[in-house]
């Protein structure tokens, strides 16, 4: 990534993506940001890790069509403190409160100084991901006070919604503030499945990790195991054999056909056309049930780890799946037919929950909501990382960006990945892996991986400590940055069509909760 | 001695009987018929009994401020549609609860039962309470006259507001073709659906408390209050059902003093009833739910229908 600036020195991570890095100070950030930006370049991390006795670090990873960079910012050790840059890219405001709320490190000037995971889990002035940090000492009985932004006029009011909700789904806090049914406001909290992930990596081994990394959010296991295993793979500076790489490419579509089922079900059901719900719903369970007996798990959670893959395929699994594909094709086919000769699914479709191109740019909208507002970015097609270079895949995009746009995406991108996964059942080889599953990593290293999940790009950044342990794991959810749309993309919409607009970008609580 | 008002009173004791046990068991055949229209086994038709008896056995909680309003918004609810489903003549016409069918004060006994479940849904001052009041008002205010107008239509072939002689007069004459009841019945069916939230106006199977409208009101309630409201339902459905079977498909009733056909009625009911259960299920599978700002235009074409139907009794006097 070619970035001209007097006092960054950028070296080439040992990556499967191009990236670099490069340390800079806190007065430079904001100039190469800018820099960034005006080449059309955008946000795709934001985190701290605690480098003491040195001081501070805040990592900041910026992307565009040629590669992807990692600005490491050193800050002071007593007053850490960095320029604002969510007037850049605002997708970073909500990372830079969390990285306050973990670690201290305080955006000079933001303009939005709340706090964003803390909640009132521990205190105001403790923070967790700092190596000093004693947990049990840091039990609070502290109030949590949150103050949301109150819009007022005649005839306004407040609808507060969760983070309890009448059904079983994760928990977060939606405030609209609404005129009839009419939404001027939507304010998000999220934070309430704050787990302390990236606390618990940190002293992990190596493989110990590799499962963490696939449970941060459940429903994208594949893409953080493979994006994890990607990142310890550049520290290591190793390749998989290219028979496990195109098992996980396998799984990984698999993963991303099952999840755009599901979805397409759920956007039925929520304009209450059951009957979508339930015809998706089977052919997912016939998904994930093949998933079970070819490698034994319906979510395709532990296959992939550090150094390879745990799972193998014969004849007669390839045989199962050419069917599988096959009757799927089938199916969906008549299903998607039917969505798009159905007058009431469409009326709620067409025109619902649009984010416009522009605004998705600005704001850095990105995955599979991206594409659907013509933000042509796939990472499987920019940085086409083995094996996706020998696959050609085909970006769906569209550029309406409303429901109906979203829906579109993804029955395309299920078909695309049908015809990816017979791909690759042609190229993979009979022939038995060489266990060379990754063992301990160097220490002091710095690795990143990023994959083309099912909901947009997941990134896992490893930092080993001088024992080569995992020092500190930043894995990064496309939710991040599309939470935040999800409240410009309701604004002028009615109240009852919230739920619809939601499930079309289906974002995770937990992936950006931690 | 006269026997007659014996048996009647009996009989008036059995359909009573009859609705309020029977009335589960619609709701559960029209779940079923869906779960069948979707690929699905379907929890069965007894499910809604099995739902009733798990609420009865638990312990309600109730909000802090809610008010005597909230507590016995339930049983009056449950006591209006036991009410309108018992005395709509469905297997005989002269039972002696008959002389208070009248049609007017049936849409008013729904009224009632609709003004104590709003009021309630208010007590308790949640967001979602009002917002599900709020938006029963405006479909019920839309549904109501042209229920009455379906009602009326059904009235000037008869002469009577009173459902019996309704019945009676539809039944029990020589068969005629009404075209005016063609489209009364087609404006009924759009009002059935409305009023008993169903699809495509409202979702009672959805767990989105931002999209609901009727279940929107009864959040709060739980354990035997929300099992009486929940069989208030079928009760209502039922009592629609009945409505509908009573205008526009009336053949077969046991005649004044027949007592002897009563058994036959009854299969017969039996069988229009399951028609028009699984006649809903098509409908609702077939038809997504629309938007909330498109059901005035819905239940403005029930409005148009009925009203066309009127015109035409007075056009063609039929």
């Amino acid at each position: 990534m070619p970035i001209k600036h007097p006092n960054l020195k950028l070296s080439r991570m040992t990556d499967a993506i191009p990236a670099w890095a490069g340390e800079i100070a806190p007065d430079d950030l904001h100039e190469i940001c800018r820099q960034v930006r005006d080449g059309g370049g955008r946000l795709v991390a934001l985190w701290g890790s605690d480098a003491r006795p040195r001081g501070f670090m805040l990592h900041v990873v910026l992307v565009n069509e040629t590669g992807m960079v990692c600005l490491n910012v050193l800050l002071s050790a007593d007053q850490p403190a960095y320029p604002d840059i969510s007037q850049i890219f605002p997708a970073a405001s909500r990372m830079q409160r969390a990285a306050y709320d973990l670690l201290g490190l305080r955006a000079q000037d933001a303009p939005d100084q709340r706090k964003w995971l803390r909640h009132a889990a521990w205190a105001s002035d403790s923070f967790p991901l700092r190596k000093d940090f004693d947990a049990a000492a840091n039990r609070t009985q502290e109030a949590d006070a949150y103050p949301f932004v109150q819009v007022e006029g005649q005839g306004v009011h407040e609808i507060p919604v969760g983070p309890v909700h009448a059904g079983i789904i994760e928990p977060g806090h939606f405030r609209f503030s609404v005129i009839g049914e009419r939404v001027l406001r939507l304010e998000e909290r999220l934070g309430y499945t704050h787990k302390g992930i990236e606390k618990r990596f940190e002293s992990m081994s190596l493989q110990q990790g590799a499962k963490l990394a696939g449970r941060v959010s459940g429903d994208s296991t594949v893409a953080y195991a493979w994006a994890y295993a990607m990142a310890a793979e550049s520290i290591a500076g190793v390749t998989p054999p290219s028979r496990a790489l195109w098992l996980r490419a396998l799984l990984l579509e698999r993963e991303r056909v099952a999840n755009h089922l599901g979805d397409l079900g759920y956007l039925g059901n929520d304009v209450a056309l059951a009957f979508g719900f339930a015809q998706f719903w089977m052919l997912k369970e016939q998904v994930l049930r093949n998933n079970a007996t070819l490698f034994g798990h319906r979510y395709l959670m532990d296959k992939i780890v550090p150094g390879g893959v745990t799972v193998s395929l014969d004849a007669g699994g390839k045989r199962v799946i050419e069917e599988e594909c096959a009757m799927l094709e089938r199916e969906v086919g008549i299903l998607r037919g039917i969505y798009e000769e159905h007058a009431g699914v469409q009326d709620r479709f067409i025109g619902t929950g649009r984010v416009e191109p522009k605004l998705a740019a600005q704001l850095g909208l990105c995955g599979m909501a991206g594409r659907a507002s013509a933000q042509a970015w796939d990472a499987r097609v920019q940085f086409a990382t083995a094996p996706y270079d020998k696959l050609d895949v085909r970006m769906a995009t569209y550029r309406n960006g409303d429901v109906a746009a979203r829906v579109i995406v993804r029955f395309d991108e299920l078909f695309e990945s049908l015809r990816l996964q017979r791909e690759i059942l042609t190229n993979l080889i009979h022939e038995e892996d060489a266990p060379a599953l990754l063992e301990k990593l160097p220490a002091n290293g710095f690795g990143i991986g990023m994959v083309e999940g099912w909901r947009g790009e997941v990134m896992v950044a490893i930092h080993t400590d001088a024992e080569g342990k995992l020092g500190r794991v930043h894995p990064h959810d496309p939710s991040w940055q599309n939470w935040p749309l999800l409240e410009h993309a309701i604004i002028d919409n009615i109240v009852p069509d919230f739920p619809l607009i939601n499930k079309s970008f289906n974002l995770s609580y937990s992936g950006q909760d931690l | 001695m006269d026997y007659s008002l014996i048996f009647a009173a009996l009989f008036q004791l059995a359909q009573l009987l009859l609705v309020v046990l029977a009335a589960p068991l619609l709701t559960g055949w029209v779940n079923q018929c869906q779960a069948w229209l979707q690929n699905r086994s379907g929890a069965g038709v007894l499910q809604p009994y099995r739902v009733l008896r798990k609420l009865f056995h638990k312990d309600a909680v109730i909000a802090h401020n809610a008010s005597w309003l909230f507590r016995v918004t339930p049983y009056i609810v449950f006591g209006c549609m036991w009410l309108a489903a018992a005395i709509i003549p469905i297997i005989a016409v002269d039972l002696p609860f008959s002389q208070a069918a009248d049609v007017i004060a049936l849409v008013g006994v729904f009224a009632l039962a609709r003004m104590f479940i709003a009021l309630a849904a208010m007590d308790i001052g949640t967001s979602f309470g009002s917002l599900g009041a709020r938006r029963e008002m405006l479909v019920s205010f839309l549904a109501e006259p042209a229920l009455l107008m379906v009602l009326f239509t059904a009235s000037m072939i008869s002469h009577s507001t009173q459902l019996p002689r309704i019945v009676e007069a539809l039944a029990h004459h020589q068969f005629v073709l009404y075209p005016s009841l063609a489209f009364a019945a087609l404006a009924f069916v759009i009002v059935l659906l409305a009023e008993n939230a169903r699809i495509p106006v409202d979702n009672p199977s959805t767990h989105l408390e931002l999209t609901m409208i009727h279940e929107a009101m009864i959040l709060e309630y739980s354990a035997r209050h929300l099992a009486l409201i929940e069989w208030a339902s079928s009760l209502k459905l039922f009592a629609y059902m009945s409505i509908g079977i009573a205008l526009f498909l009336p053949q077969g009733i046991a005649e004044m003093g027949h007592w002897a056909g009563l058994p036959l009625a009854i299969v017969i009911l039996l069988l229009k009833l399951m028609l028009a259960g699984a006649g809903l299920a098509v409908l609702e599978t077939v038809t997504a739910k629309m938007r909330i700002f498109r059901a005035p235009e819905f239940l403005g074409t029930a409005f148009l229908l009925a009203v066309l139907g009127l015109l035409i009794h007075f056009l063609l006097g039929a």
